[in-house]
């Protein structure tokens, strides 16, 4: 009966060896899948954790006065879970959201495509659509339940008190692929800082985003807070900034320089702060905002005014005769002339020939007068008794790179590091780049043109401007910066240790004396202020089409209050434009009006047109 | 009557109730955690699935312990008349069943819902074991092999018929108490074989190995192995095949070596490698033993033609849902929204879990209800979430320890009745556990079939504790006679 039995021991150990096997087999990838494989893990989460990410509201911006110049609006972003969705009326959707259809699917597509967005998931919410205005966002929140997968996220946008200094402000716009790339605090769909004080204070504007964790199940539905919200953060606002601007003088600068290129800076000498800073053509801030900013931006990129360049500091020019008061102080400071030394000129550089040409003044003449008439010919002299002084120099390369090394000192040739990005750091050369120039074979006439601003020099206004401070404090000044306080931050100690010019202080004197008889007798009369001792030095660049009007200065002479630069592309002569500008500005600001006697001088320049071309705005 | 119950406490198997306590319990608890939900946390509510399978467990061991008053002679007897009623109940099911997901198997009585085919399992080992132990029963005649095997196709035809395809499949493992009483092994090497080249070629039909199909060469040397084993297994000895062995090498590792030189197709090699074995084992068949030795060339040759016609089984044969199964199963397709969604879910589900798991509800994937079926056929993601490896492998040791329990037992019997059915048990809990687990860990098919005392239902789990209670029974009177 128990026949089977006998043969039954093998076959017992083989079923016995079959399934300790297979669970042998199963153990092994049990291991695999729970003890080496950590996709696995990082995939529950995604699939079980919502994170919500809570938006920090963005800093404020307050001129020096405290008044509210950006604050935020509430803004809604539609966003959307792709794999939560299903059909839907998508003609009545893009009815709410009153967009058209291609947009509508070309915005879809753009989604999808990881090479526009990196970071897309069709688990995780993807945003669709930007700052939607509150009548759309009234309509979709009411419909909301008919589209499975869509939700509105809050969001801030941002809105100005002021219509002006839209340049030193800047703008915020969704954070591009190589915000994402430099910083992983972004992800797409946020918004970053793109240029102005927005840009460069952006780790303090921009706060900390906070999260909310949530668990959602396989349908999409939010089950409550993971822990009870044990993991959630709360965001933190950005810091509030007290610009140093002052928003009044900015307005006033701006309403100057309506339909004329150029710039208008204005710093305090005893701080280094700006205190306006004019680009014109400008824009209203309010453009580069919301949904219209794509539409805006084009318009502002396109337009033959360019008036998306800041020309306070992307622009360079020649100095001018302005570089003439350097000039003076380099050569005072190197013992190259006295003040007493007395230079000839007959209508023009008689060294050179008569190149370049001066206009009509005395000669001989000393330093002082020199820098009132601002004569071509004694700054030549003095370039020439530098760069063939072998006495203090063993050749002409050490000359010049002495020369350069003070230029330097005062500002000239380098970024100045103003808290605002995109600085251009214009150009003084070395003995190296004549050197490449002439293959060796220059001399003190070659390079003449330089020592009246010509040339190969190139300065930016804010350069120029801060020339004006280092002189208003006779020797020393503050990196240019357009950002005074912090909340709860100190500011960089590059904005609050002076930089030394290099130069004696006693070396001002003459320079300062030569700038205020400028003024009161001199090339810039037209700045000359009852009561105010002005400084100044006019300036006229030359150029391939009409010259650039120029206006450098300071006021008042003996406890300066501001350094002014002011530049006029196509202006003509220093006198013509820049002169009565500055005069204004240094008047507005420190009388806090424009006086009786200057009244015609803001009608002449308010209605003046100076446009390349031609273009007007208002 | 009274002695008979101090026999019964004293012979019943305790290790055996032991272990289907602990399988019970924990399979209960993974239900609980499967289905817990915040709002419902009372639980006896009955209408969680948690609170209910309180209820099947509590009436299942009211019906093991009926079963254990019942005498063993009675199973015996009635064995053959269980059977034909549960074969009437299936046929019936068929055509009264309502259609729930697809399937008719379900027999709605009232609020009761019953599965048919579960309770088939227990009557169809009763009837194998009946017949097999049948007086001077030779199982190795081609009529008895025949009957043997009919008693458990006619259910697996009825279930097929119910669309319970995953359900009739289990079936197929009474073939290994066929094994176990003495059937050739080949039928099941035979059966495994088949399926193993259906896999390889499937999965690597799209490889290359320098100018090899990788499918193609791997199958052939599996048949070749397989021929090479079966040769020597039969002549008692690896000295018959020594010469043949050198030969074969000396043909197959050169050439492999070759190919990469000179890239060619080494299936050609290995198709001339088969033949030889062929015409050595024709050799043998004329020398000693016609019958096995052409057997041997008989199973190569179609196995080797198996192997070139899987393709067009594979393309014009499968239903478009078991091809996609089967291949999204082999991993030859990432297919995580439609047919790879369970399980690339359950694997999510137990790898998030890790070594010690993420502790008792505190599953995240099986709480937010992301695998599907979690509290009946995936009910294994909840232990390998919330528990870990530490838990999985627990589980899988406590079913491999159970099974071995059975097996021991299994072979302490006298009667060939308690022994067939006995390995019936076995080999329908084996196959229950092996393609429940592997499917959840994503190494089997999909197969929709629950895990035993596990899975959330009251068919299942009377199911499994009629066919285990009957055993214990028997196992229990053992020695009264």
């Amino acid at each position: 009966m128990n026949n089977s039995n006998l043969a039954g021991g093998t076959r017992r150990q083989i079923i016995i060896g079959f399934i300790c096997l297979i669970v042998f087999i199963y153990i092994l990838q049990l291991v695999n899948l729970q003890i080496f494989s950590d996709s696995y893990k990082i995939s529950a989460d995604n699939n079980a954790f919502l994170k919500k990410t809570l938006y920090p509201s963005r800093g404020l911006l307050y001129d020096r006065n405290d008044k509210l110049l950006v604050y935020n609006q509430p803004a809604y972003d539609v966003m959307v879970v792709m794999k939560e969705t299903s059909t839907f009326d998508t003609l009545e959707f893009c009815q709410i959201l009153n967009i058209p259809y291609p947009q509508f699917k070309k915005r879809l597509d753009d989604m999808k495509d990881r090479r526009l967005n990196p970071g897309y998931s069709p688990y995780t919410p993807q945003i669709f659509l930007t700052q939607l205005g509150n009548k759309e966002y009234g309509v979709l929140q009411e419909s909301l339940y008919k589209f499975y997968g869509f939700y509105i996220q809050n969001r801030t946008a941002r809105d100005y008190a002021f219509a002006n200094a839209g340049h030193v402000l800047g703008y915020i716009a969704e954070a591009d692929k190589r915000d994402i790339k430099q910083d992983e605090y972004y992800v797409q769909g946020d918004y970053v800082g793109k240029s102005g004080i927005e840009r460069s204070y952006e780790q303090y504007l921009r706060g900390k985003k906070g999260v909310e964790i949530l668990l959602r199940d396989a349908h999409g539905r939010i089950k409550g807070k993971y822990e009870d919200g044990l993991y959630d953060q709360a965001p933190a606002s950005g810091k509030n900034l007290k610009l140093s601007i002052d928003m009044d003088l900015q307005a006033y600068g701006e309403e100057l320089m309506r339909n004329k290129t150029g710039s208008i800076i204005i710093i305090e000498p005893s701080t280094g702060e700006v205190l306006c800073m004019v680009a014109s053509p400008t824009y209203d801030p309010s453009l580069l905002v919301g949904r219209k900013f794509g539409d805006n931006y084009k318009l502002l990129l396109n337009h033959p005014n360019k008036p998306l360049i800041d020309r306070t500091m992307n622009a360079r020019y020649p100095p001018g005769s302005t570089f003439k008061v350097a000039q003076g102080l380099v050569f005072l400071e190197e013992g190259i002339i006295e003040p007493s030394t007395h230079y000839t000129c007959n209508m023009g550089f008689p060294a050179g020939g008569g190149r370049p040409k001066c206009h009509p003044h005395a000669s001989p003449l000393a330093l002082v007068a020199a820098v009132a008439t601002s004569c071509n010919a004694y700054f030549c002299w003095g370039m020439k008794a530098m760069l063939e002084n072998r006495k203090k120099y063993s050749t002409i390369d050490e000359a010049f790179d002495r020369w350069k090394d003070l230029m330097v000192l005062q500002g000239f040739g380098y970024k100045l590091g103003i808290d605002l990005p995109g600085e251009k750091r214009g150009f003084i050369p070395n003995s190296q780049s004549y050197n490449n120039m002439y293959k060796h074979r220059w001399n003190a006439h070659t390079v003449i043109s330089i020592s009246i601003g010509q040339g190969e020099i190139l300065s930016t206004p804010i350069q120029l401007c801060n020339l004006a401070a280092g002189i208003a404090n006779r020797g020393h000044y503050y990196v240019p910066h357009v950002v005074k306080e912090i909340q709860d931050n100190d500011l960089d100690t590059l904005y609050t240790r002076p930089h030394y010019t290099g130069i004696s202080s006693r070396h001002y004197d003459p320079i300062v004396e030569g700038m205020h008889r400028a003024v009161t007798g001199g090339t810039c009369r037209a700045a000359n202020i009852p009561d105010i001792a002005v400084c100044g030095k006019t300036g006229t660049a030359e150029n391939i089409g009409k010259d650039h009007s120029i206006f450098m200065g300071f006021a008042p002479m003996d406890d300066p209050k501001l350094a002014i630069s002011v530049y006029i592309e196509n202006g003509g002569f220093g006198a013509t434009y820049a002169v009565p500008i500055g005069r204004l500005m240094i008047e507005k600001y420190l009388n806090g009006k424009i006086s009786e006697s200057s009244q015609w001088v803001e009608e002449r320049i308010r209605s003046a047109i100076i446009l390349p071309y031609g273009i007007q705005t208002n | 009557m009274e002695y008979k119950r101090i026999s019964l406490w004293h012979s019943l198997d305790w290790w055996t109730v032991l272990l289907y306590l602990i399988l019970v319990v924990c399979g209960w608890v993974c239900i609980y955690a499967a289905s817990y939900d915040y709002q419902h946390s009372n639980i006896l509510d009955l209408s969680t699935r948690s609170g209910m399978q309180l209820v099947w467990i509590g009436s299942s061991f009211i019906l093991g312990f009926l079963i254990l008053l019942v005498d063993d002679d009675w199973y015996k007897v009635f064995s053959y008349w269980l059977y034909a009623f549960v074969i009437l109940v299936l046929i019936l099911t068929i055509f009264i069943a309502p259609e729930i997901k697809g399937s008719r198997s379900w027999l709605v009585i009232g609020p009761v819902s019953i599965q048919p085919a579960e309770f088939s399992k227990f009557a169809t080992s009763l009837a194998l074991a009946r017949l097999l132990s049948g007086y001077k029963f030779k199982l190795l005649t081609f009529k008895n092999l025949s009957l043997a095997a009919g008693l458990f196709l006619l259910p697996i035809l009825l279930i097929i018929l119910q669309k319970e395809t995953g359900s009739a499949l289990v079936y197929l493992a009474f073939f290994i108490v066929l094994y176990r009483e003495g059937m050739t092994g080949s039928v099941l090497l035979f059966g495994f074989s088949t399926v193993l080249i259906f896999i390889i070629s499937i999965k690597y039909a799209e490889s290359f190995f320098y100018a090899t199909p990788l499918g193609e060469i791997m199958v052939l040397s599996l048949v070749i192995i397989i021929g090479l084993s079966l040769i020597a297994y039969y002549s008692k000895g690896f000295k018959s095949i020594k010469y043949l062995l050198i030969v074969i090498l000396g043909i197959f590792v050169p050439s492999i070596l070759a190919s990469f030189f000179f890239p060619f197709d080494v299936t050609y090699v290995a198709l001339l490698v088969l033949g030889l074995i062929c015409v050595y084992s024709i050799y043998l068949a004329i020398k000693s033993s016609p019958k096995t030795y052409s057997l041997i060339v008989v199973l190569i040759i179609f196995l080797v033609s198996f192997l070139y016609s899987v393709d067009y089984v594979f393309d014009h044969i499968l239903e478009p849902h078991q091809k996609r199964r089967i291949e999204v199963s082999l991993g030859m397709i990432d297919d995580l929204n439609g047919a790879g969604y369970n399980v690339n879910q359950s694997k999510i589900a137990i790898g998030s879990g890790g070594f010690w798991g993420k502790g008792f509800l505190n599953g995240t994937q099986t709480k937010l209800k992301y695998v599907p079926e979690q509290d009946t056929d995936f009910i294994f993601c909840t232990v390998g979430e919330e528990r870990g490896f530490v838990g999985t492998s627990l589980i899988l040791i406590v079913f491999l320890v159970f099974l071995l329990r059975l097996i021991f037992l299994a072979e302490r019997q006298k009667h060939t009745f308690n022994r067939v059915y006995a390995y019936s048990l076995i080999s329908v809990l084996f196959f229950h556990v092996v393609i429940n687990i592997g499917m959840v860990i994503g190494l089997t098919p999909v197969i929709g079939i629950p895990l035993p005392f596990f899975s959330y239902g009251g068919s299942s789990l009377w199911g499994f504790t009629i066919l285990l209670f009957i055993f214990l029974r028997l196992d229990a009177g053992r020695t009264r006679r």
